[in-house]
């Protein structure tokens, strides 16, 4: 790698990233700022914002009904990024240690299903789901259905929670395959073989020697993951049942249906607090916060 | 990391497999339900092409298409032309404000979707009502904001693409040039631009894919006679639902695939210039 020399240029730096810094503050940092101030605000007769200081819509979504929306929104979340490292630890590990040639395939492979637009993935699963769907004509034909797949199927079937999970699994697995392989390629394999020739059985090695230096990667995929799970309302919209309302969804409502803005911005702040405390917290415990930089 | 003896083992390969047939069944079962000619229900009855005809005859669904190219093109080009610019500027020099700029390229990745499209709506609703009122402008939601946003959420990737291509830049080569006698812009037009083009060009098949793809931030900036395929395929699922949308997904998926081809091809590393 060349050695990156930065000259001093005041002129030349801002002509060619003031745009970017024009577009970025005005389209993205000054309405976040706005979101801020709104959930500070009261809601008008007609559902507009009267920029009146009140703590209102805070104390409002401190109320059961928000607080077990809430709850539920952490727990939905946190489960996807458990089931995304479980089921993407493997496929990332898999990936790394296949031929160098043959690794860019067996990445991009992953990718590209998450290209297509994430509302046609969802749909794939509703038809798979659906009552009367794939699944359930699959498990008919193989006699497990009615039988001894019914429990099973119930939870997981259109119209649940457990439906809403599943979803969210698809949509959100590369985001942790991708960090976890980028830290598994740069393991040193006669780290293994060292451990090996001290004595460890393979689990006791992973356990050892793979797991804490695949740590940078767990950390850069849960939150990759985490983040977008806490805010999506569309999977919980499409295929979960009356039951699954997620904070994204009180967010969503709030801003398109109910008109009422300020407990809607409150709602996004307290998501927004939520979610990047648990990533910086996170990061902080178990990593230097790079990972995501890198 | 390779060593023949850390091959993946038997249990490894077999669970590779079943995770791309999970990766590529879902989307494999829409396509063939495409061409399936019941309407309802998993039971194969034939072959057919209708619901393409269908989707083809569909005026909300062309009118869907041309605003969401529309918008693509536009949020593309602007992306390209404001990333490249800021990749340039935050590789090669130091001004003021520059950890900040490069800070905020990383908000889209740590802040929810859904916060940032209402972000955008209030910040449109309330500029709009405050302009439209002092100057008499009758501006409102619609593809101009629906593009601006796209440009907001994805000129980050541009410019980190970019930068990715400018970090393993060989200045020796702007220098000859120069020495040459080529002036500045010379220089950039016949030597840098054309040496980073890959990079601009892996960028802008992503800003143009992002675009293509979103539909929350889209949700919250479109306006009446404004919408984007995403928002009419969402409609379509919350309707009855009938092979149409497979058949819409189907050519959504050709798409996306070709662009992806297309962007690993042209992206693809140099051979001679890279460090």
């Amino acid at each position: 790698m060349l050695q990156t020399i930065r000259e001093r240029d005041d002129l030349k730096g801002l002509l060619l990233v003031g745009p970017i810094a024009f577009w970025l503050g005005l389209f993205l940092l000054v309405p976040l700022a706005l979101m801020v101030v709104v959930s500070f605000a009261d809601r008008g007769t007609y559902g507009d914002v009267v920029y009146r200081f009140s703590l209102d819509n805070y104390r409002a979504l401190a109320a059961p009904e928000y607080a077990r929306i809430l709850g539920r929104s952490v727990e939905v979340a946190f489960w996807t990024t458990a089931m995304c490292m479980a089921a993407g630890y493997p496929l990332a590990y898999f990936i790394a240690l296949s031929p160098p040639r043959r690794r860019w395939l067996l990445l991009f492979l992953v990718l590209v299903p998450f290209w297509t637009n994430f509302l046609i993935r969802i749909y794939a699963w509703m038809i798979i789901l659906r009552s009367k769907g794939v699944l359930a004509a699959f498990l008919g034909a193989v006699g497990l259905l009615p039988g001894p797949a019914e429990a099973w199927f119930a939870r997981i079937q259109l119209y649940t929670p457990g439906a809403v999970l599943v979803g969210m699994v698809y949509e959100f697995l590369p985001f942790m395959v991708l960090p976890l392989y980028a830290s598994l390629e740069k393991l040193d394999l006669s780290l293994l073989d060292a451990a090996a020739d001290l004595g460890a059985r393979p689990w006791r090695a992973f356990a050892r020697v793979t797991l804490p230096l695949s740590l940078p990667g767990i950390v850069a995929g849960s939150v990759l993951v985490f983040v977008p799970a806490m805010g999506m309302f569309v999977v919980p919209d499409l295929m979960g049942g009356a039951q699954t309302v997620l904070i994204g969804n009180l967010v969503n409502n709030q801003f398109l249906k109910a008109r009422d803005w300020p407990l809607g911005a409150a709602a996004s702040m307290v998501m927004l607090v939520l979610t990047l405390g648990v990533t910086l917290l996170y990061t902080r415990v178990f990593g230097s916060g790079e990972e995501l930089v890198a | 990391m390779t060593d023949a003896r850390h091959a993946p083992g038997r249990g490894l390969r077999l669970y590779a497999l079943l995770a791309y047939a999970y990766l590529y069944g879902p989307i494999a079962i829409l396509v063939v339900y495409s061409f399936n000619q019941s309407k309802f229900g998993v039971a194969w009855t034939g072959f057919t092409l209708e619901w393409y005809a269908a989707l083809w005859d569909d005026r909300f669904v062309r009118e869907a298409a041309r605003n969401t190219l529309i918008v693509a093109a536009a949020s593309t080009a602007l992306s390209t032309v404001i990333g490249t610019a800021a990749a340039v500027g935050l590789q090669r020099y130091r001004f003021p404000a520059r950890r900040l700029t490069e800070a905020s390229l990383y908000v889209p990745v740590v802040i929810p979707e859904v916060v940032m499209g209402i972000a955008m709506l209030a910040f449109f609703a309330q500029a709009f009502a405050w302009l439209n009122d002092a100057l008499g402008f009758g501006w409102r939601l619609g593809l101009a904001t629906i593009t601006i946003a796209h440009v907001a959420f994805s000129v980050p990737f541009v410019t980190l693409t970019v930068r990715a291509r400018l970090a393993g830049f060989d200045r020796r080569l702007e220098e000859a040039a120069m020495d040459l006698g080529a002036d500045e812009w010379r220089t950039f037009t016949r030597v840098t631009l054309p040496l980073i083009l890959p990079g601009v060009v892996a960028g802008a098949l992503l800003a143009f894919t992002l675009s293509l793809d979103d539909y929350i931030i889209t949700l919250f900036t479109a306006g009446p006679g404004s919408t984007t395929l995403p928002l009419r395929v969402y409609a379509m699922l919350r309707q009855a639902v009938t092979p149409k949308v497979n058949a819409l997904s189907t050519l959504w998926v050709a798409v996306v695939f070709a662009a992806l081809l297309l962007a690993q091809w042209v992206g693809r590393p140099p051979r001679a210039v890279a460090a």
